[in-house]
C-alpha cells in the first residue's frame, strides 16, 4: 500500500482547476502514475491530495492545425508513438518517444506527466525544444503560454504554479528544408538518457539558415546548446564546420556525476551525440553538404 | 469524485466479469487484484515499474499495476491470465508457450503471456524486432528470452497462419 491520501477525480479540466487551487501545495497531480506512484513509493513526495486527470479527454488529443500540431498533455505516449500526425509533422518527437520506456509504460505515461515531472532526462524535452514548441498552461487566473524554453527551472521544478495545470503542447511542424534528428545513449533500449540530443536544420544554398539543437540529462534541466546553433547559423553546411561547432557543447552544458555517467563522461559523450543528431538531421533536410 | 482514507467502491469489468469492490483510494491496481480479489498470478515484483510481473491488460494494453491507483481502473476492462485461456482450452499463446518450452520458474510467464496477447491482437504478424521490443518491459530471469520470442512467433503462426521473416 502506498501512503494515505485522499483521492478526487474532477470531470472537467475546469474542476480540476478549482480544485487545485482549493487543495493547495499538499495536492498532487496524477495521470499515468509511471513517476508519481514511483515517488510516493519512495516516500519522496507524500501527498495529503491526488488529483487524477487521466479520464479528461478533453486534453488528450494530437489536433494537425496546419502548420501546427497540437497535443494534449494528457495524450499517452503509445498514442503519439503510433500517431501519424505526429510522424509527420513532428517525426523528431516520434523518434524520442520510442526509445522512452517500455510498451508497458508508455500506454498509460503522458507527454504532460513526462514534462511536469521536469527530470533533466525527459526525453520529450530535447525534440519539443529544437521545434520552439509553446506549452498552454490553464490556471486560476485564465491560460497563459509559455515556451518550453521557460518551462523548466530546475530538477523536478516548473514554472506552474498552484492550480496551474499543462494543458497542452503546441509545435510548429516540420517545414520543407528542414531535417530533424533525436540521439539518445543510454545502457539498453527504454532505460533513461545518460545523454540525449536533438537537433533542428534548415539549409539553404549550401548553408546552415537555421539550426537548433538541445541537450537532455547534462544540465539541471533539459537545455538548448546556443552556442553550438551560434557557430552553425549562416555558415556552409560542411561536415567541419559541424564537426567544430558539435564540440561547442561542453561550453552549453553542466553535467554531472551520478549513478548512470560521469560529468566527464557526459560532456565527452555530448558532443558525440550532437555531432550524430546534427549530420542524421542534416541528410533528412535533403542531404545537401556544401 | 472524492475519496478519503476510507473505502472507495471501484467498479469494472475483471475478465469480462462486472466486479464491484470496495477499496482504499491509496491502493494500486495490483494491491486490489492481489489482496481483494485474490487473483495471484499478478506477480508482486519490484513495485517501482522496472521488473513487469505485475503486468494486466487495461482496455487490452499491457500496462504496470504497480504504478495503476486503483480507483483509476473505475469503469474500465481489465485482462488477467485467467481471463485468456484455461487449462482445458489454453489460448494459442499458452499452447505455444508450452510448446517452445518458454517456461522455466513461471514467475514472469503470467506477464509474457498477457504481453504476447496484446501483442498479437494489435499486430499478427510480428517480426522478431518486434516482439522483443514488446517484451522488453518484462524481465525474465530464467530463460534468455530466446524461447519465449521463439513462442510468440510460433503462436503468430498458429494464429495469424503466418510470419515476416
Amino acid at each position: 500500500m502506498l501512503p494515505e491520501f485522499e483521492y478526487h477525480r474532477p470531470a472537467s479540466l475546469e474542476e480540476a482547476v478549482r480544485l487545485l487551487s482549493e487543495l493547495g501545495p499538499d495536492a498532487k497531480v496524477i495521470a499515468g502514475g509511471t513517476d508519481l506512484v514511483v515517488k510516493m513509493r519512495a516516500g519522496l513526495v507524500s501527498p495529503r491530495h491526488v488529483v487524477d486527470l487521466s479520464r479528461l479527454t478533453e486534453i488528450r488529443f494530437i489536433r494537425d492545425e496546419g502548420d501546427r500540431l497540437k497535443i494534449g498533455a494528457g495524450t499517452t505516449l503509445w498514442e503519439i508513438e503510433n500517431s501519424r500526425e505526429v510522424a509527420r509533422g513532428v517525426p523528431v518527437l516520434r523518434e524520442a518517444v520510442e526509445e522512452m520506456a517500455s510498451w508497458h509504460v508508455k500506454t498509460t505515461a503522458t507527454i504532460g506527466g513526462n514534462l511536469c515531472n521536469a527530470s533533466p532526462a525527459a526525453d520529450a524535452a530535447p525534440p519539443l525544444m529544437v521545434h520552439d514548441a509553446t506549452l498552454v498552461v490553464v490556471g486560476p487566473e485564465g491560460r497563459r503560454e509559455v515556451p518550453i524554453g521557460e518551462f523548466f527551472t530546475g530538477p523536478g521544478q516548473t514554472v506552474l504554479g498552484v492550480g496551474e495545470i499543462l494543458a497542452e503542447v503546441v509545435v510548429p511542424k516540420m517545414r520543407r528544408g528542414q531535417g530533424a534528428a533525436f540521439e539518445k545513449l543510454t545502457v539498453r533500449e527504454g532505460a533513461l538518457s545518460i545523454a540525449s540530443a536533438a537537433a533542428l536544420v534548415e539549409i539553404s544554398g549550401g548553408r546552415f539558415v537555421d539550426a537548433r539543437v538541445a541537450l537532455g540529462a547534462v544540465a539541471p534541466t533539459p537545455i538548448r546548446a546556443l552556442k553550438v546553433e551560434r557557430a552553425l547559423k549562416g555558415r556552409p553546411a560542411t561536415r567541419e564546420i559541424l564537426r567544430s561547432a558539435s564540440r561547442e557543447a561542453k561550453a552549453d552544458i553542466k553535467p554531472i556525476t551520478d549513478v548512470r555517467g560521469s560529468r566527464e563522461y557526459r560532456e565527452e559523450m555530448s558532443v558525440v551525440l550532437v555531432r550524430r543528431a546534427l549530420e542524421r538531421a542534416v541528410e533528412r533536410a535533403g542531404g545537401a553538404w556544401a | 469524485m472524492r475519496a478519503g482514507g476510507g473505502g472507495i467502491v471501484v467498479r469494472f469489468t475483471l475478465n469480462g466479469r462486472e466486479v464491484e469492490v470496495t477499496t482504499r483510494p491509496n491502493a494500486t491496481l495490483l494491491d486490489l487484484l492481489r489482496n481483494e480479489l485474490k487473483i495471484l498470478s499478478v506477480r508482486r515484483g519490484c513495485e517501482t515499474g522496472e521488473c513487469g510481473m505485475c503486468t494486466v491488460l487495461v482496455d487490452g494494453l499491457p500496462v504496470r499495476s504497480c504504478l495503476m491507483l486503483a480507483p483509476q481502473v473505475d469503469g474500465r476492462s481489465v485482462t488477467t491470465v485467467e481471463g485468456v485461456g484455461d487449462p482445458e482450452r489454453l489460448h494459442p499463446v499458452q499452447e505455444a508457450f508450452v510448446e517452445a518450452g518458454a517456461v522455466q520458474c513461471g514467475f514472469c510467464t503470467p506477464a509474457m503471456v498477457l504481453t504476447a496477447k496484446a501483442l498479437l491482437d494489435r499486430d499478427p504478424n510480428p517480426d522478431e524486432r518486434t516482439v522483443k521490443e514488446a517484451i522488453l518491459g518484462v524481465l525474465c530471469r530464467c530463460t534468455g528470452y530466446a524461447k519465449i520470442v521463439r513462442a510468440v512467433r510460433l503462436a503468430a503462426e498458429r494464429v495469424a497462419g503466418g510470419v515476416r521473416e
